[in-house]
């Protein structure tokens, strides 16, 4: 199970990676692993407002409807269009080619806020249990 | 607590992620659904289904009874055939879908759904009409081999000639050493096999077929798989596409249905229903708009709703998203349009012709 040292983690299991201020969103291997072959994504348009803990688009596999929740609030600035045709890249490559959306955060603090790398490993481990 | 089939330290072993389905804790996947579904489509691949029930009938008057509490015509099969159809109330309501296998005229075996082993056994128990009706549904392991390359692999370990087996046909004989019935029947749509064995003897069954299946690429294949294949040939679900309270006819399995067979528990209310018509029916649709429907998603017409989506899946042969759903008899015929109701959106959906997938 892979968790990067350097992002940011929810308890819905989605990552939030900090790019220059710009805040960029996916699901973990946890989640993806959990899933199973992810075969349809469903996200928010460019320009869409997110509100922390809110959904803001819908995975699913071929078993199983899955929301995703924002980690912070603010405006989505980019999509990642080409997922809508190759949603299996969540599954293949999730915390680089099957990111979601990239946000433009209302309170840079949000992130802060997000369980670390340790933290959500403990959490993991916790919920395998 | 769940219960477990006799497989289930093989599952274990075998790395399956393991869920609950009708009470039986039983493998969803292993290596990934997409990928096991495509090794039963391609090659072959493995199922445990003992979860499965077998009810038998014996004696005399089996043949008799079984045939007045079931909707086919099972007088027309011989020794060794086995037909599917249904068990139904008065109403016409679906007690279960189920398999016989005729062994005898006085020997006949009776596959029915995991979810209703209790049920049917009662259901049949008070249906005995002199037959000896017992529930042997803990006495048997049951494991499913299907794909293109199942014969090539089964007859290497049997000699029992499948060549000489058709399809809804089964002999006994061993495998690998171990008494089986060995029937050429399924619920995936390719060739292959459903192997019936003493509960205990199932690992060793598995284990043989597993290392046998070697150069065939064999891959043990989990429930999500078992679901998206047969929904892809638009096979019935007992609890997701009919129930207690649907009819054969609805469910669009008319052709199980031999009013004219003399009587049987429900004809009187099929007779009737087929001559003042069906207000709803099961069809097969694809949707047009993006989306997955789901199982109760509602089916809308003009922002109403007028039926209820009972399955559906991204078809991994296909790509497209497909699904079963009741509708109005009005919207039942090929190529009408209505909407599926996804997350509030109203995707748009067509009519089709089923099986979703034939088989090349």
């Amino acid at each position: 199970m892979e968790i990067p040292q350097d992002l940011r983690y929810t308890r819905e299991h989605e990552w939030a990676r900090n790019k220059g201020g710009r805040i960029v969103v996916g699901i973990t291997d946890f989640a993806q692993d959990q899933l199973g072959d992810v075969v349809y994504v469903e996200l928010p348009d460019v320009g869409d407002p997110v509100k922390k803990g809110e959904s803001f688009g819908v995975v699913e596999s071929t078993k199983a409807v899955s929301e995703l929740f924002a980690p912070i609030s603010g405006k989505v600035l980019e999509v990642n269009a080409p997922l809508s045709d190759a949603p299996e890249t969540i599954n293949e490559d999730p915390y680089e080619e099957g990111w979601m959306i990239v946000i433009e955060p209302s309170d840079p603090k949000d992130l802060e806020a997000l369980m670390d790398a340790k933290a959500y490993q403990a959490f993991v481990d916790e919920q395998a249990h | 607590m769940p219960q477990r089939t006799p497989l289930y330290q093989n599952h274990v072993r075998a790395g399956a992620r393991l869920v609950e389905f009708a009470g039986w804790e039983m493998p969803v996947q292993y290596e990934g659904l997409l990928a096991e579904h495509e090794a039963v489509r391609t090659r072959v691949g493995l199922f445990d289904v003992s979860h499965m029930g077998e009810v038998i009938f014996r004696g005399p008057k089996a043949l008799e009874a079984l045939s007045k509490v079931f909707t086919n015509d099972v007088g027309k099969i011989v020794d060794g055939q086995a037909q599917y159809g249904c068990l139904c109330r008065d109403t016409g309501g679906i007690v279960d879908d189920v398999v016989v296998y005729r062994r005898g005229a006085e020997d006949l075996l009776v596959c029915v759904n995991a979810g209703n082993r209790q049920k049917d056994f009662e259901w049949l128990a008070s249906h005995a009409g002199g037959a000896d009706v017992s529930n042997e549904s803990d006495a048997w392991s049951q494991l499913a081999l299907q794909g293109p390359l199942a014969a090539q692999l089964l007859q290497r370990l049997t000699k029992v000639n499948l060549s000489q087996l058709r399809s809804y046909r089964f002999a006994p004989g061993e495998v690998a050493g171990i008494a089986c019935l060995v029937a050429r029947t399924g619920y995936t749509g390719e060739d292959g096999f459903e192997l019936f064995c003493e509960a205990s003897k199932g690992p060793a069954v598995w284990d043989a077929l597993l290392e046998a299946g070697k150069p065939e690429k064999i891959q043990p294949a989990g429930l999500g798989a078992r679901d998206s294949l047969r929904l892809e040939m638009a096979y019935r679900l007992y609890g997701s596409d009919m129930d207690d309270s649907t009819t054969p006819l609805e469910a669009g399995l008319a052709w199980v249905v031999k009013l004219d067979k003399g009587d049987f528990v429900g004809r009187a209310a099929l007779q009737r229903q087929r001559e003042q018509g069906l207000a709803k029916k099961l069809v097969g649709f694809t949707l047009t708009d993006p989306g997955i429907p789901r199982h109760g998603y509602a089916v809308q017409q003009d922002g109403r709703k007028v039926g209820d989506v009972t399955s559906g899946t991204k078809s991994p042969s296909l790509g497209t998203s497909v699904g079963l759903a009741y509708v109005p008899t009005a919207l039942a015929a090929e190529g009408s349009t209505f909407a599926v109701e996804i997350r509030d959106r109203a995707a748009a959906a067509r009519v089709v012709k089923t099986p979703f997938y034939v088989r090349k």
